[in-house]
């Protein structure tokens, strides 16, 4: 009945998906479905030789995605605020999960990310005509791990600024461009340091020498606005080519 | 209990653990074919879940395993060991039919073409609920943990890095941060990067074997297994206050000493072996271990080449050998300091604190 709608008709523009060529109308004409092929390898998408690992790493993402937006209308980047958000929506937000799905889900993502990449690996996907697609995986691989870093401090309790401080104090160490790195010292205009503690490649990191106010606001512009367009920039070229490498690998 | 706790705690150090998952994972290499029985590999999963559930028992190892935080370690030790089996297991068999003759598995279907709708849609769609209702589930059970506000002044001790990075902060124990910190992850990055470009071979794209590609697969799964997932796992349970190394099941006593009793290669070289003072100049003073270094990198890739490696730089030409030897030689680096440290308490091969450069 409601499929006989002209409402209906206007949005599916093909009759019940129970006919061959119905069902693969029903994977052309819609933008989501067509990111898969009409028909695949049916080796290809046997559960246990995808281990659908790339599948449960995007809808972790997009999990990631819809419970941060919920949780960016109640979290401040200030110190100020921060910590009290935080607990207010453990405290005030009716039926607050959202944090709790928020960071499992993280956690999750970067795992369900090395077990991809360890399917692909084991599986010889990456050959050719795969080369570039690994590549764009090595870098959405460090995107994940970049996503799952910035959040780590927005909390602003102790765990996350000193995670964030071990971390970053990495930094220091890079050679040529951090202060205490090897061959820092080299970098000078007669007696003047240009590394110092207040230029070197952890001060623009962090926007500071320690982890502050300035770098809780650095880390959450990354966290929420730059690192998640870089990642679906590189997802959509990541799915394309795996369409345009021939779909889900499978023996020659 | 208290014969369970000794006995653990004992093995606790990094050369035991680290030795011992080295040999277990080199059987798995090894004696594949058994390993992947069925029957084995669950009774490893088994065995795991037993020490972890014995092991709650006592006070000190449940501390660590309540916290949150730590649930994706132990979620990653099953699922690496599961996987592990799952795909080893199809490559053994897919390895069994090659042996005689026969197409791999995957071959025996990927003629055979699907409609995505419903056979990969309907899939999809059912991971999606589960997933969800998993993760709901999961998130009213456990709250995500908050500490107290944050200060710059009160640094907790053990200060560690998230989970996925502890690889990296274990590294710290045996390099300085420029190579723990910034040259090997680097490295990382380039080296998964070269991997299609430097894995020649043709056989095994797109099918589950282990027998036609077995060097790639060994030192991928050599460095992802033992040089990450371990150190983690390691990270996690075992590295406590100032970073010191404990048992599973052994207090985390922020005052424990460790003697720091490592010397650096130029004061063997010049005061134990020849027995003089160390020259002033220091780049003379870790001449040395300048030139052991250099020696690794230049005179290494060529011994190899001519050696185990001869078939390697025969098919992949000077270019690509130059850069799987350098990948594989920075990887070793790791062990080999390793063994360096635990052996010879060997500080640094090069010691130039005073431009930062320790190696």
């Amino acid at each position: 009945m409601i499929a006989e709608t002209q409402i209906w008709r206007s949005i599916f523009r093909h009759g019940y998906p129970s006919t061959p060529r119905n069902r693969a109308l029903a994977a052309l004409s819609n933008i989501f479905l067509h990111l898969h092929p009409v028909k695949a390898r049916k080796s290809g998408i046997r559960l246990s030789f995808t281990w659908c690992m790339g599948g449960i790493t995007f809808f972790l993402f997009l999990l990631e995605t819809i419970t941060g937006v919920l949780l960016m209308f109640y979290y401040r980047p200030t110190i100020e605020y921060a910590y009290n958000d935080i607990i207010a929506l453990r405290e005030h937000v009716p039926l607050g999960i959202m944090r709790e799905l928020h960071r499992w889900g993280a956690h999750m993502m970067v795992l369900a990310v090395w077990l991809h990449m360890l399917r692909v690996f084991l599986t010889g996907s990456y050959k050719p005509p795969r080369e570039f697609n690994w590549n764009i995986g090595v870098i959405l691989l460090l995107l994940t791990l970049l996503l799952s870093f910035t959040g780590y401090l927005l909390p602003w309790d102790q765990l996350a600024i000193w995670a964030i401080t071990v971390g970053s104090n990495m930094a220091r160490a890079h050679p040529l461009i951090g202060h205490e790195g090897p061959g820092a010292s080299l970098l000078a205009v007669g007696d003047v340091a240009l590394v110092t503690p207040a230029s070197d490649i952890r001060f623009g990191l962090l926007a500071g020498r320690f982890v502050g106010a300035a770098a809780l606001l650095r880390f959450y512009v990354l966290h929420c606005v730059a690192l998640p367009l870089a990642a679906g920039l590189f997802m959509a070229v990541h799915f394309w080519r795996v369409r345009k490498d021939g779909g889900i690998s499978g023996p020659m | 209990m208290e014969t369970f706790e000794a006995f653990f705690n004992s093995l606790a150090s990094p050369e035991l653990v680290i030795g011992i998952c080295t040999a277990i994972f080199a059987l798995y290499m090894l004696r594949m074919r058994q390993m992947m029985q069925p029957k084995v590999a669950f009774g490893i999963m088994g065995l795991t879940a037993l020490f972890f559930v014995v092991g709650a028992q006592n006070h000190d190892f449940a501390t660590i395993l309540k916290k949150g935080d730590n649930m994706p370690i132990v979620i990653m030790t099953f699922s690496v060991l599961f996987f592990l089996w799952l795909a080893f297991r199809q490559a053994t068999l897919n390895d069994m039919r090659l042996e005689r003759g026969l197409p791999p598995n995957e071959a025996t279907e990927s003629g055979k073409k699907v409609l995505v709708w419903p056979d990969l849609v309907f899939p999809e769609f059912i991971m999606t609920v589960l997933l969800s209702a998993a993760f709901i589930a999961w998130a009213v059970m456990v709250e995500a943990p908050l500490e107290e506000p944050a200060s710059g002044s009160r640094a907790p001790n053990p200060a560690k890095a998230p989970w996925y990075f502890l690889g990296l902060q274990e590294m710290l124990v045996y390099f300085d941060p420029w190579l723990a910190g910034v040259v090997l992850p680097g490295m990382i990055v380039v080296g998964l990067m070269a991997i299609p470009y430097i894995d020649t071979n043709p056989k095994g794209n797109g099918y589950y074997t282990f027998k036609e590609r077995p060097f790639a697969i060994g030192m991928f799964m050599f460095g992802f297994l033992i040089m990450w997932v371990l150190l983690v796992i390691m990270g996690t349970f075992l590295r406590g206050p100032n970073w010191n190394f404990f048992g599973p099941f052994e207090y985390w006593d922020p005052h424990k000493v460790e003697a720091l009793v490592n010397v650096n290669l130029s004061e063997y070289f010049w005061v134990s072996m020849l027995d003089t003072r160390m020259p002033d100049n220091p780049l003379v003073r870790e001449l040395p271990g300048i030139l052991l270094v250099l020696g690794y990198f230049i005179v290494t890739p060529a011994i190899l080449a001519v050696t185990v490696l001869k078939k390697f730089f025969h098919e992949l030409g000077f270019a690509r050998f130059s850069v799987l030897v350098m990948l594989l030689l920075m990887m070793g680096s790791l062990p080999i300091k390793m063994l360096l440290r635990w052996f010879f308490n060997l500080k640094y091969l090069v010691g130039i604190p005073e431009w930062f450069f320790n190696i």
